[in-house]
């Protein structure tokens, strides 16, 4: 297992588990979001092969009403 | 600007044609449904989006991507709640990661009680995004100095305030909002302030190339309503504008002619 910390949340994940795997787990569409890991961010088209380690953490934003 | 539009009446900002010149916020609204009804009935194809963590805990969370869609509106995502350059960057590159997004409202509020532009932070952060190759609306002060500043620093779109954010008290400061749009080669659009539907006309009648509203219509009672009496209000200032009103007189002058008078 491995501690990542999720929007300020404190959560635990496989090992081995990449950043298309944690959207699946949320059910989070890929086109909806977009992720900071660790202050920078990553890319859409490394969601796939960005393995998760033990104390990451990731910020994931979306659009919501503003104006 | 001016003498261009009245040939076409054509709103741009940047390349992109603009079809409404009333745009408008997302928030504040009961709901989605509501929010997504009240965009249809303003008739605006251009939406202010905000930029927040997703919910995690909750899976079933409607979003707004699927009550306004991203394919039907152009998005503009927006830094409302940034106190800094800082943030407010970080902010507008995750909006661009997002979904490619390069036009945006920049905001960077001074003051928690006004929420009163910080210019200083503006300027300097409105300089960065321009150089990342963002296509930058900014939110300002209605000063003219600093208006020109941000066009000389490449802002596609200069959005002065009408009175504070969320405040409903209309235009305060018709004089400045005139220099501002005879100075400037780029749109000129009232961000903040505008209480009702006329304050949108005045200011489409003071020559603006937009409004962009969002608590006026989201909190009136009825806010689907509210969002078409802007529409018309938009589109009269506009066409009044173009029309070029009357001189004022100081005293009566007759509509009927005096010939023919029965003594």
């Amino acid at each position: 297992m491995a501690k990542i910390q999720i929007n300020g949340r404190k959560k635990l994940i496989k090992q081995n588990f990449s950043v298309f795997d944690l959207l699946k787990k949320y059910k989070i569409n890929r086109t909806k979001v977009a992720i900071e890991l660790n202050g920078k961010i990553l890319p859409k088209n490394k969601y796939n092969v960005t393995k998760l380690k033990d104390q990451d953490i990731i910020e994931m934003v979306q659009f919501i009403g503003g104006g | 600007m001016v003498e261009d539009k009245l040939r076409k009446d054509i709103f741009k900002i940047d390349k992109k044609i603009i079809k409404s010149r009333l745009i408008v916020g997302t928030g504040k609204y009961k709901n989605l449904t509501e929010t997504a009804l009240a965009i249809k009935s303003s008739g605006a194809d251009m939406v202010t989006v905000a930029v927040r963590r997703v919910n995690i805990s909750d899976k079933k969370k409607p979003l707004l991507m699927d009550y306004v869609s991203p394919k039907k509106f152009i998005y503009l995502p927006n830094t409302a709640g940034c106190f800094n350059s800082k943030d407010a960057l970080r902010t507008l590159r995750l909006a661009r990661e997002i979904g490619g997004w390069e036009m945006v409202k920049l905001e960077i509020l001074g003051d928690k009680k006004t929420l009163y532009p910080d210019m200083i932070e503006t300027l300097k952060t409105t300089k960065v995004l321009v150089k990342e190759g963002f296509k930058v609306l900014v939110y300002c002060t209605d000063d003219p100095l600093h208006a020109k500043k941000l066009e000389d620093l490449g802002a596609s779109a200069i959005m002065p305030l009408a009175a504070p954010i969320g405040s409903g008290l209309g235009i305060h400061n018709k004089l400045n909002i005139s220099i501002i749009i005879k100075q400037s080669k780029v749109p000129v659009i009232i961000d903040a302030g505008i209480g009702t539907a006329s304050d949108a006309t005045i200011a489409m009648e003071l020559g603006c190339d937009g409004v962009l509203i969002n608590s006026a219509i989201a909190l009136a009672k009825k806010p689907i309503l509210m969002a078409e009496a802007f529409k018309y209000a938009v589109i009269s200032g506009r066409k009044s504008f173009l029309s070029g009103r009357m001189r004022k007189n100081y005293f009566a002058e007759a509509t009927s002619p005096k010939r023919g008078l029965i003594s």
